[in-house]
């Protein structure tokens, strides 16, 4: 017989189901306490009310999932890259670096050879930008929401995206709600959250969100926030005249702070949402 | 040694192939243009009540218990095709004897499909599998074989040189039935039965004891061909035909009808039977094609319908194309039943015809260490879910286009597999990331204040963030492009970052030069 499944009715006095009395559709039976046997089995407890949890010196260690790369160097170096099977949050405000971090991700993933999708809740994604930054489009679903009010888009988001996690296969899944209001996003229940977390668990996806603000809680394995700093717009100018004209300008770098602000992946406690470490990184200006 | 499969009642049971629900019911088929319709063949509930072909429709009609149904040439020739595919599935060399007989030369066969018996019994079992209940013998010559089935139902296995006892007990008519439609040669085997019938010759052993000189001096050579028959010594060679690798299916409705859900029924039927006898091939499909004949209106106005044309059925049609050859029957429903969701056809269904293109299976082996990929029958169902939930023309994969022009791209279906032979050579380091922009669809119409020429303010009156005083700014880029077609186009172009209430973005704004005003395309993010 196989091992009885442990969950929390132990607490509460129901009987356990042993997986292949559930399999066969036999009721599930009450465990036999080891202590009335008067066998002990070592690495059991002698307590009857306890008989068939396992203890947690026998539970197995989760194996911590795989790592891979962003597509920024500095990012990885940051956060270790992005999990697989995990939910990863990216957020900040418009021109912080959301969209350039999340094209150099699907780069890395089509140059992988891997399938990518994009949920485009407001419509948003520019293919020049996404070619520019090296996105094999070919390997790269676009599904555009935002037709209607921002609510049946969210509406239409979500069920795109439990549908595409429903199916698999999927290298990176990339929810975009940088574009919703923050007031709309949280209009999402923690449920759905909750539920495409598991959906995406054990399984080679890299679920990904962008959005303004942080709205799936503890549900994101890591949580990263992205925003400006200092002077972060880096211009190409011609010395030779002391106030040149804008025309002559180039807009040529963007400097972006990253912030981890939660990461759930390395095992110690979990750290307060204050600011961790820092990283910077640059963006340069493609040529349309 | 060869097999004939033989379709009892051959009418009925196409019927009752696409309707199985009738099997315990009375049924009768009718033909005839109205009021002249008449009985044509019953099955043999029918017959119990007292239903027997050449009665009127008035006349079966009486009957309460008694389904009628229209005699559908198409539903026959479907069941015709279903039995060759069954035939062709245990045997190259089939003889197409007649719509309701096929002949398959199973000499060699043993070896592949397992001892006589064997093959026999799964012939039967997949003949029922296509909906068809047929009778199946095994005899050393095709003749014999063909009697057998005609005369002893189920599944029968005659050994070598014992034709003559194992055909003896079968009735003389079975010598007659499956004789061509010719008056003449229906006449003339009137004739002969009558003969017999007044020598007390009942069955096949009878005949085949008479004396072979005094037979042949009465009925001549074909007294002789029949006795040949009746001993089960015929020998002749098959005449082999091709089965056309046509998969229609269709089904004709006693009432239209008018919702999806009912339709969703007839439809998985047909597709069931059109995946089995494809899988009986060998054979896929990557194209589905669905024709549905609607009440017209006319229809429900009785006074217009004295005018032909308006009175004439309205096609609809639907095709399914996909991505690499499949077979599912109830992935191929739920496609259907998406893309009727989607484009509904708008009137009651009269007639339901549904065609498989064929093609040959996908040949393809996954790899340990490739990445991971959506399965092709799966990913197909989420994008119909998903084009039904955004609309088909926004949800695929891009396709840049060949022109300066912004928004220079086109959606094309989502084929990752039929990709992956690109050549992909581009470097596999880490590559410099590129800022990105992300587009307003459509741009955001804004007033610019313009202070000593140079641009100082902008305000949006759509989207509150994107307003405030102009930072920095770098531009104009003019652009222009088209100019020899109507879609012309020319622009001036800035990047500018705007200074918000809390926050500092940066934008791209465009001035048309063409259609004047002002607007914000997109944010650099």
């Amino acid at each position: 017989m196989s091992s009885a499944v442990v969950s929390t009715s132990a607490a509460q006095g129901r009987p356990f189901a042993f997986d292949e009395d559930v399999a066969e559709g036999r009721p599930p039976q009450r465990v036999v306490p080891a202590i009335s046997t008067g066998v002990f089995i070592p690495g059991t407890f002698k307590d009857a009310r306890l008989a068939g949890v396992t203890p947690a010196s026998r539970l197995a260690v989760r194996p911590a999932p795989e790592m891979v790369s962003s597509g920024i160097a500095e990012m990885d170096a940051l956060t270790g890259g992005l999990p697989r099977g995990c939910l990863t949050e990216i957020c900040g405000p418009a021109s912080s670096g959301r969209t350039t971090l999340l094209l150099a991700a699907l780069a890395a993933a089509t140059r992988r050879g891997e399938c990518c999708v994009v949920v485009d809740a407001s419509d948003t994604l520019d293919p020049q930008s996404a070619t520019a930054a090296g996105v094999e489009l070919e390997r790269l679903l676009w599904v555009r929401c935002g037709e209607s009010s921002p609510q049946k888009c969210l509406e239409q988001l979500l069920r795109a995206a439990d549908l595409l996690l429903e199916s698999g296969g999927f290298g990176l899944i990339a929810l975009d709600l940088g574009d919703l209001p923050p007031q709309t996003a949280r209009h999402i229940p923690l449920t759905m959250w909750f539920r495409f977390r598991r959906a995406v668990e054990h399984t080679p996806t890299v679920l990904l969100a962008i959005e303004r603000q942080s709205i799936a809680g503890s549900c994101s394995s890591l949580l990263i926030k992205l925003g400006p700093q200092g002077k972060w717009i880096k211009e190409s100018t011609n010395s030779q005249f002391p106030a040149p004209p804008t025309h002559a300008q180039l807009l040529t770098e963007m400097e972006i702070t990253a912030e981890l602000v939660r990461s759930r992946l390395e095992r110690k406690p979990v750290r307060s949402a204050e600011k961790t470490r820092f990283q910077s990184f640059n963006v340069s200006r493609f040529q349309s | 040694m060869f097999a004939c499969i033989f379709v009892p009642n051959f009418p009925v049971a196409a019927v009752f192939r696409v309707e199985p629900e009738l099997r315990a019911r009375a049924v009768a088929i009718f033909e005839g243009k109205p009021p002249l319709e008449k009985v044509f063949a019953v099955n043999e509930s029918a017959g119990r009540v007292g239903i027997a072909p050449g009665m009127t429709k008035a006349q079966a009609e009486l009957c309460s218990e008694l389904t009628l149904r229209p005699r559908s040439l198409l539903q026959e020739s479907a069941a015709h095709a279903a039995l060759l595919d069954c035939a062709q599935s245990f045997s190259p060399c089939v003889e197409d004897a007649a719509a309701d007989t096929a002949i398959l030369d199973l000499t060699g066969m043993e070896s592949l499909f397992g001892a006589l018996p064997e093959i026999a019994c799964d012939i039967f079992r997949r003949a029922a599998d296509l909906g068809l209940d047929v009778n199946v013998a095994v005899a050393s010559y095709p003749d014999a074989a063909a009697l057998a089935a005609h005369g002893i139902s189920g599944v029968t296995v005659i050994p070598p040189g014992e034709e003559g006892e194992s055909l003896g007990s079968l009735p003389v008519e079975v010598l007659f039935t499956g004789t061509s439609e010719d008056n003449d040669e229906q006449k003339e085997s009137a004739r002969l039965l009558a003969t017999l019938e007044r020598w007390g010759i009942r069955n096949l052993r009878a005949l085949a004891a008479l004396p072979e000189v005094a037979l042949s001096e009465r009925l001549g050579q074909e007294g002789l061909r029949l006795q040949q028959l009746a001993r089960g010594a015929a020998s002749r060679t098959l005449v082999p035909v091709e089965a056309p690798a046509v998969f229609e299916e269709a089904v004709e409705l006693e009432y239209p009808i008018v919702l999806l859900e009912p339709l969703a029924f007839l439809l998985n039927r047909l597709l069931e039977q059109i995946c089995a006898r494809l899988a009986s091939r060998a054979l896929n499909t990557q194209e589905l094609r669905l024709t549905l004949e609607l009440e017209s209106f006319s229809s429900f106005n009785q006074q217009s319908a004295i005018n032909d044309q308006q009175s004439r059925p309205k096609r609809f049609h639907r095709t399914l194309r996909l991505p690499i050859p499949m077979l599912d029957a109830k992935l191929f429903l739920k496609l259907l039943q998406l893309d009727l969701n989607a484009h509904p056809p708008g009137a009651p269904i009269l007639k339901i015809h549904l065609a498989a293109e064929p093609a040959r299976p996908r040949s393809a082996q996954g790899g340990l260490f490739q990445p991971p990929s959506p399965e092709p029958e799966k990913l197909e169902l989420t994008l119909a879910r998903i084009a039904g939930l955004v609309g088909e023309a926004r949800v695929g994969s891009l396709e840049l286009l060949d022109t300066h022009r912004v928004e220079a791209f086109r959606m094309r279906r989502f084929m990752p597999e039929a990709d992956s032979k690109v050549n992909r050579q581009k470097s596999s380091g880490e590559e410099q990331s590129v800022t990105a922009l992300r587009m307003f669809r459509p741009p955001l119409r804004v007033t610019v204040t313009l202070e000593n020429g140079e641009l100082a303010r902008v305000v949006c009156t759509k989207k509150k963030e994107v307003q405030g005083s102009v930072l920095w700014k770098a531009g104009p880029w003019r652009s222009s492009g088209d100019w020899w077609e109507r879609e012309a186009w020319a622009r001036d172009e800035w990047d500018i970052a705007l200074q918000n209430a809390d926050s500092v973005a940066l934008y791209r704004l465009v001035h048309n030069l063409l259609g004047g005003g002002w607007y914000v395309e997109g944010s650099y993010d």
